[in-house]
């Protein structure tokens, strides 16, 4: 036993080869990027209705996920939702007037937050909160909403009902 | 002769009690175990000599095992998501279905089959055969000499062993379902990473650590308590793996119940 | 040396197989002690390396209760012991010359070129020098005790303690392990205890012997002693008689009513 370099050898290798699977397992088969952990910026946002969101679902923009959901709390002040959104560090030039809806993937798929691109010169910060958002589509509601859209010709982008008054 | 109904029910007593005396029999050995441990710490050639038995030795029968594996699922996958007309989530179901599932149970079902037994065998035959007592009237703690290496070999093998079934069964859905049955390569991948979370592949990290614990500690206290006869030894290997194929599965499932 | 008093034990299915066995071994000598096979010889040696305690009564080894040691004790007496098992019990996975430097490489921190000049000095006690290389399934049963002799011996211990070293061996191998255990005791002036049952070998070896039958100790003395030993037990077991006190059948049933009954 004490003299067996090729078993060592073996041992070792082996070793390396295990750990080099399970390295391929934690990159290759999860989207594992730059954002992960304490890197990025946190941003909240107050929506209305979260239905369905979990902590950890991707934060979009154009398609591309760029961020996680941090956490979600209930604000007992206003009576809404507020998400902490953790953003990847190099997408730091999103305009602070983006908006942020909570989206669903395929027509019965999982919740994530889409951000649209506002227009403003200046960017979101670290804890900075985006104004405007639009609540979870939940399925009742969009029948009352159409409903009430036929009567009035308001614009359906509703603003959370407390984002009025900052700044 | 006595009646049989009583038989039954003294039998069904009996045989709750042994289990239940084997039980507490597993705690005091995993106790020793432990008491023993620095001495196998200082000695970490032997441990390294058990990675090879338990590992370099079960790597093909893993490797193989895992590449067909991961073909089947390639193939019962495409059917399944076929039918969806979501053959994109081939590779997501694949990966998801061996990270989670099949990667740590069969593996560790492999190595119980392979490893598990040979431990039991190697460790029974000392017994039978007066070494690990030679070695305990030479001032040498078999416990520490001879069960802990052989465990902590069986602790650190399953989780690597387990990683390369689940990598090699991946890349044989992904043969089976790009190469073979169309799916689009970007899909495969793409769809993967975006269903695939790390809690998943830590979730069989986690299952393949216990599952280690659980293959090795069973063959080794079988083998370290066989009975000192040829037959005490073989049946000593035959109850490693009914007992480890159980006790994974039961395990599996309360693990998975806890996670979820 | 060693002091036996009193000694009770039960198996854990409740068979006796001491019941107040009482014997000392003293120091330097070859002591026998012999018995009907099933007797608990190889028990009392495993006791005495305390493998296993007793019930109750006492075992003394150089002056220490065995039973009552913790275990850094009890290694640390073991150190001074050398046992030979009936069967050999060598290292499968290590050559023979790895067998024999086991202790050493275990319990001292000789540097190598001296580990390699005591192996082969007790593989050449035993006169297996030139199987140094060779693994424990290439040795016939003879070679394998005389290994497994030098690895007891290779720490020079005080107290060598012998199982059955004469079964199963050739009339040649059985030669040589009787003079090594004779040799070892008259140049090294170990303590030895052989447990066997072969009288003829026993006599031409033993210094003082004991029978042990039933749990305790029926005749004690010098070979020459126990051959006109009055006891008809010893006799028998002595000369090898088939029947006697202890009989030739187990106890049973009358024969002919047994036969003729029916089997009902």
């Amino acid at each position: 036993m004490e003299s067996t370099p090729a078993r060592e050898l073996g041992a070792g290798m082996f070793v390396l080869l295990g750990f080099a699977a399970l390295f391929f397992l934690a990159t290759q088969t999860t989207n594992i990027e730059s954002y992960i952990n304490e890197d990025g910026y946190l941003v909240t946002a107050t929506f209305e209705d979260v239905a369905g969101l979990k902590e950890r679902a991707p934060v979009t923009m154009a398609g591309v996920t760029i961020g996680r959901v941090e956490k979600i709390e209930f604000d007992p002040d206003g009576l809404n939702a507020v998400v902490t959104m953790r953003i990847g560090p190099k997408f730091n030039r999103i305009p602070d007037d983006s908006d942020a809806s909570i989206l669903t993937a395929g027509l019965l798929g999982s919740k994530y937050v889409g951000i649209g691109p506002g227009g403003s010169e200046t960017y979101l910060a670290a804890n900075s909160r985006i104004e405007l958002t639009q609540s979870a589509i939940v399925l009742e509601n969009i029948i009352g909403k159409l409903l009430f859209r036929f009567g009035t010709e308001s614009d359906h982008a509703t603003s959370s009902t407390d984002a009025g008054p900052s700044e | 002769m006595a009646a049989p109904e009583a038989g039954t029910i003294g039998q069904a007593g009996r045989r709750l009690g042994a289990a239940v005396r084997k039980l507490g029999a597993v705690a005091f050995f995993l106790m020793a175990m432990l008491r023993a441990l620095p001495y196998a710490m200082r000695r970490p050639a032997l441990v390294w000599r058990q990675v090879h038995n338990a590992g370099v030795l079960s790597l093909v029968i893993i490797m193989t095992s895992g590449f067909f594996v991961g073909m089947v699922i390639g193939l019962q996958g495409y059917d399944a998501f076929s039918r969806l007309r979501q053959e994109d989530l081939l590779g997501a179901g694949a990966a998801l279905t061996l990270l989670k599932e099949l990667g740590p149970v069969v593996t560790a079902l492999l190595f119980a089959g392979r490893a598990g037994t040979a431990l039991t065998a190697e460790i029974g035959l000392m017994r039978a055969t007066d070494q690990l007592s030679a070695m305990e009237v030479m001032a040498v703690d078999p416990m520490g000499r001879i069960a802990v290496p052989r465990f902590l070999g069986g602790v650190i093998s399953v989780p690597l062993l387990t990683a390369v079934f689940s990598s090699i069964g991946i890349l044989g859905a992904y043969f089976v379902g790009v190469q073979l049955m169309g799916v689009d390569n970007g899909a495969f991948w793409s769809q993967m990473q975006e269903y695939v979370e790390s809690e998943d592949v830590w979730e069989g990290v986690l299952k393949s650590a216990v599952f280690g614990v659980a293959a090795s500690l069973v063959a080794v206290f079988e083998g370290y308590t066989s009975e000192r006869t040829a037959e005490g030894v073989g049946l000593a290997t035959t109850r490693t793996v009914v007992i480890t194929s159980v006790l994974v599965l039961i395990l599996d499932y309360m693990i998975t119940a806890f996670l979820l | 040396m060693i002091a036996v008093d009193g000694l009770r034990y039960a198996t854990g299915t409740g068979r006796v197989i001491f019941d107040g066995l009482s014997l000392t071994v003293p120091r330097g000598g070859v002591t026998a002690i012999m018995g009907p096979s099933g007797t608990g010889k190889t028990t009392l040696l495993r006791m005495i390396t305390g493998q296993i305690r007793p019930a109750a009564g006492r075992l003394l080894v150089d002056g220490e209760d065995v039973a009552a040691l913790d275990r850094a004790g009890l290694y640390a007496l073991r150190r001074r012991m050398g046992m030979l098992f009936q069967n050999s019990a060598l290292l499968t996975d290590y050559s023979v010359f790895e067998n024999v430097a086991f202790p050493l490489r275990e319990h001292t921190r000789l540097p190598e070129p001296l580990v390699r000049t005591v192996v082969l000095t007790k593989l050449h006690a035993v006169g297996l020098r030139g199987a140094a290389a060779l693994m424990p399934a290439e040795l016939s049963g003879g070679m394998a005790r005389r290994v497994a002799l030098a690895r007891a011996m290779v720490l020079d211990p005080e107290l060598l303690l012998y199982d059955e070293p004469f079964a199963g061996l050739d009339p040649i191998s059985m030669g040589m392990v009787l003079r090594l255990i004779r040799a070892n005791n008259d140049v090294l002036g170990v303590t030895s205890v052989v447990v066997s049952h072969d009288v003829e070998q026993i006599n031409t070896i033993a210094d003082y012997c004991y029978v042990v039958s039933g749990g305790r100790v029926i005749g004690a003395g010098t070979p020459a002693e126990l051959q006109d030993s009055a006891s008809p037990l010893i006799r028998q077991f002595m000369s090898g008689e088939a029947d006697g006190p202890v009989p030739f059948h187990y106890p049973a049933r009358d024969y002919q009513e047994e036969l003729f009954d029916g089997g009902a």
